[in-house]
């Protein structure tokens, strides 16, 4: 099964490779990770998408938790939260396909951002599954190179995430 | 007054009440080495980095306070590593402090440079590159507190040159300030309820106790839960002098090499509680077969020892003191449930003793040969109650645990987890540069006591008198009996051909040299070295395929046991 986390952290060198390395000595998945400084520039943001059971999941928040450096953990198994991830898809874009390319990102309320005689570089931001399904129908047409950002989270409503 | 960053470490080892270190010289700690010379902390020079380690390790096993082990960078730096390993393994409070290549030079492959804080990451509970000396102070504030709080655990600190040269004005923190660091130490008073209700519903309890109860100083406590319910208790390697042998709710060790009562204990019980063990894969053998009928109760510091290899039916996250003495208080509250409970588990106490007469521990006693366990057994007869026993990993390792009876918490060291070979050695130096007038014995064999044989010249030059005893039967022996028993008697590599002269070996480093060959002369020889002054070897020419029994073999479950080969 699916998990996202995040996991606030000392904004501190080598904590990214702990974290990675808990990940890596430990057995356990990771799917995607993104990281940024937070709101408290003293602390970095991590979202982390992994599988695994329940006890594996419990596993990994305790051991995270047992990082000296980590702060916090948010588990947004079963919470109700926003996701959203940005993709970057450079893709063939001729005579005879310019303007499909462009009806795809139109109605994925995507941007075209660099153009060339043969190529559209397009910026699509959305759930995972949206940029899926646009990969899915840009395929077609020849996609030359594609970047993820890897999902980023917060909860819904009114309530935040404090470092205390 | 501004000070130098090796004055700043050396003034923080002070103000951390820091008597004795053990290290070794090099290029990029010479600062600090220079700095030694005008501070009151004394230092024990080595002969191998490793063992500079497992002798702070040894040290803080028998004093319970933070061990400290100084080296250099590179080479030096690496060869600490199985020792880090061994006391992360066994949470064994430690700071390390390895010099560095200075900063600027940092990730140029430059001469004696490797990266330790990315090769010790996973094992140590927590590492710093110091790169400013400003943050000296406060780093070894942090690495002392870290080290000795919680479950507590080895800490490195990489000091690189320059920065042991730079000057600035020296504060030692007060506080400690670590907001992703904080540990729980109280018990949750309602799962403490939940554990009176699953006690007291018991019929066949069984208290299985940990390393964690030596760490955090709670034998007495455990001692008076066990006879306030009258549970059998049964320990760990780790917890094996924290509850005494021979006392009659003592079931000795569990597990691969564990007793045949502990065993069927645990298998046939219907509530265990779990006291500051891991539920190590040597302890459980086969999860789907281990304690089929009990629940379990949890109690460790540490939530990722909860529900990490078996379930739990009730974790409780808190220091042992806290929790045992809450739950001492709370079962206090309940004495007419209490009687009426140990009169109900009066059957299970009998079954208990019954197993016990069927399958004691015992061996086949020889007129003609040394027994292994007979030297085990005579030692202790004429050693004291403190005296601290080290062992280095092996059979003479499992016979120490199955016939020595500890009485006292702190007089075994040992490397349960990692299992180290070349242990012993080098922690009974610390253990003896701790407690000058105690008796401090290694018992070792022949492979392992290879491994950091060394160590006799430190003890030697620091004139610390600790006793070897070399069980040889100049094999690899618990290779060897596995070899025996699961690989057809095909002895790859196991037969240590070459017979080494160990009395002329000790001789040679200005210590005494014993040797018995026969078992009328064991008594002797043990009786002589523990009157000679000075560090001596006893070697013992014991049976040579001699196995420790009973055994659970790898992956089977605790009920089977093979009793005898």
């Amino acid at each position: 099964m699916k998990h996202t986390i995040s996991v606030l952290v000392e904004n501190e060198f080598g904590v990214l490779s702990r974290v990675a390395g808990l990940f890596s000595g430990r057995g356990f998945n990771i799917e995607s990770l993104s990281v940024a400084p937070a709101l408290d520039p003293t602390i970095s943001r991590m979202t982390i998408v992994t599988t695994g059971d329940d006890q594996v999941l419990e596993q990994i928040t305790k051991q995270l938790n047992k990082l000296i450096d980590t702060i916090k953990i948010i588990d947004f198994t079963g919470q109700d939260f926003i996701e959203r991830e940005m993709g970057m898809i450079k893709v063939t874009a001729e005579e005879g396909t310019r303007a499909e390319v462009l009806r795809i990102v139109d109605i994925f309320r995507a941007k075209v951002v660099d153009v060339t005689p043969r190529s559209y570089t397009i910026e699509v931001t959305g759930s995972p599954s949206k940029i899926d399904a646009v990969v899915e129908l840009l395929r077609p047409m020849g996609i030359k190179e594609l970047v993820r950002s890897g999902p980023v989270v917060l909860g819904r409503g009114p309530k935040v995430w404090r470092n205390s | 007054m501004k000070k130098t960053g090796s004055q700043i470490l050396l003034e923080c080892l002070r103000l951390e009440g820091v008597e004795t270190i053990f290290g070794y010289p090099g290029g990029t700690v010479i600062n600090i080495y220079d700095d030694l010379m005008d501070f009151p902390i004394k230092h024990i020079l080595t002969r191998h980095e490793q063992a500079a380690v497992h002798a702070a390790d040894g040290y803080a096993r028998a004093t319970g306070k933070v061990g400290v082990a100084i080296a250099t960078s590179g080479p030096g730096a690496t060869n600490t590593i199985t020792g880090i390993a061994t006391a992360y393994m066994d949470s064994i409070p430690m700071v390390i402090i390895t010099g560095q290549v200075p900063t600027p030079l940092i990730g140029n492959d430059a001469f004696q440079e490797a990266d330790l804080i990315g090769i010790t990451r996973p094992i140590t509970k927590h590492n710093y590159l110091v790169k400013n000396v400003k943050d000296l102070a406060r780093i070894i504030k942090q690495a002392f507190y870290i080290a000795r709080t919680g479950r507590p655990g080895p800490v490195l600190v990489d000091l690189p040159k320059d920065v042991q040269i730079a000057t600035t004005e020296f504060e030692y923190p007060e506080t400690v300030e670590l907001r992703g660091y904080k540990p729980t130490y109280s018990g949750n008073a309602r799962q403490i309820d939940n554990a009176v209700k699953m006690i007291m519903a018991a019929r066949k309890p069984v208290l299985y106790v940990g390393g964690g109860v030596t760490l955090s100083n709670t034998s007495k406590e455990l001692m008076q839960l066990a006879e306030l319910i009258q549970a059998p208790v049964t320990t760990t390697l780790m917890a094996m002098a924290s509850f005494p042998k021979k006392h009659p709710l003592s079931l000795g060790m569990l597990g691969m090499h564990g007793t045949y009562y502990a065993n069927m204990a645990v298998t046939n019980s219907d509530l265990l509680v779990a006291i500051g063990a891991r539920f190590d894969d040597r302890v459980t053998g086969k999860i789907a077969t281990f304690a089929p009928h009990a629940k379990i109760i949890h109690i460790d510091i540490d939530p990722t020892s909860i529900k990490k290899n078996v379930r739990v039916d009730l974790p409780i996250v808190g220091d042992l003191k806290d929790v045992l003495k809450k739950l001492l208080g709370k079962l206090g509250e309940h004495k007419e449930d209490i009687s009426a409970l140990v009169d109900t588990t009066e059957g299970w106490r009998q079954e208990i003793d019954a197993w016990k007469k069927q399958h004691p521990m015992s061996y086949k006693h020889s007129k003609t040969v040394i027994k292994p366990q007979y030297v085990i057994e005579k030692l202790r007869e004429l050693t004291r109650d403190d005296a601290i026993i080290t062992t280095e990993v092996g059979q003479h390792q499992m016979w120490t645990a199955q016939f020595f009876d500890f009485t006292q918490p702190r007089t075994f060291l040992s490397s349960g987890g990692l299992g180290t070979m070349g242990y012993g050695l080098p922690s009974a130096l610390g253990a003896q540069a701790a407690f000058c007038d105690r008796q401090v014995i290694d018992i070792s064999g022949d492979g392992s006591f290879q491994m950091n044989s060394q160590e006799l010249a430190t003890l030697v030059q620091y004139r610390l008198p600790v006793k070897i005893v070399i069980l040889n039967n100049n094999f690899l022996g618990m290779v060897r009996q596995w070899q025996h028993l699961f690989f057809h008697n095909r002895y790859s590599q196991t037969c240590m051909e070459l017979p080494i002269d160990f009395v002329k070996l000790a001789e040679a480093y200005g210590a005494t040299g014993l040797q018995a060959t026969k078992p009328e002369e064991v008594e002797e020889v043990i009786r002589k070295a523990l009157d000679t002054p000075g560090p001596v070897i006893m070697e013992f020419k014991i049976s040579r395929e001699e196995n420790v029994m009973p055994m659970v073999p790898a992956g089977a479950g605790l009920n089977e046991m093979v009793l005898a080969s």
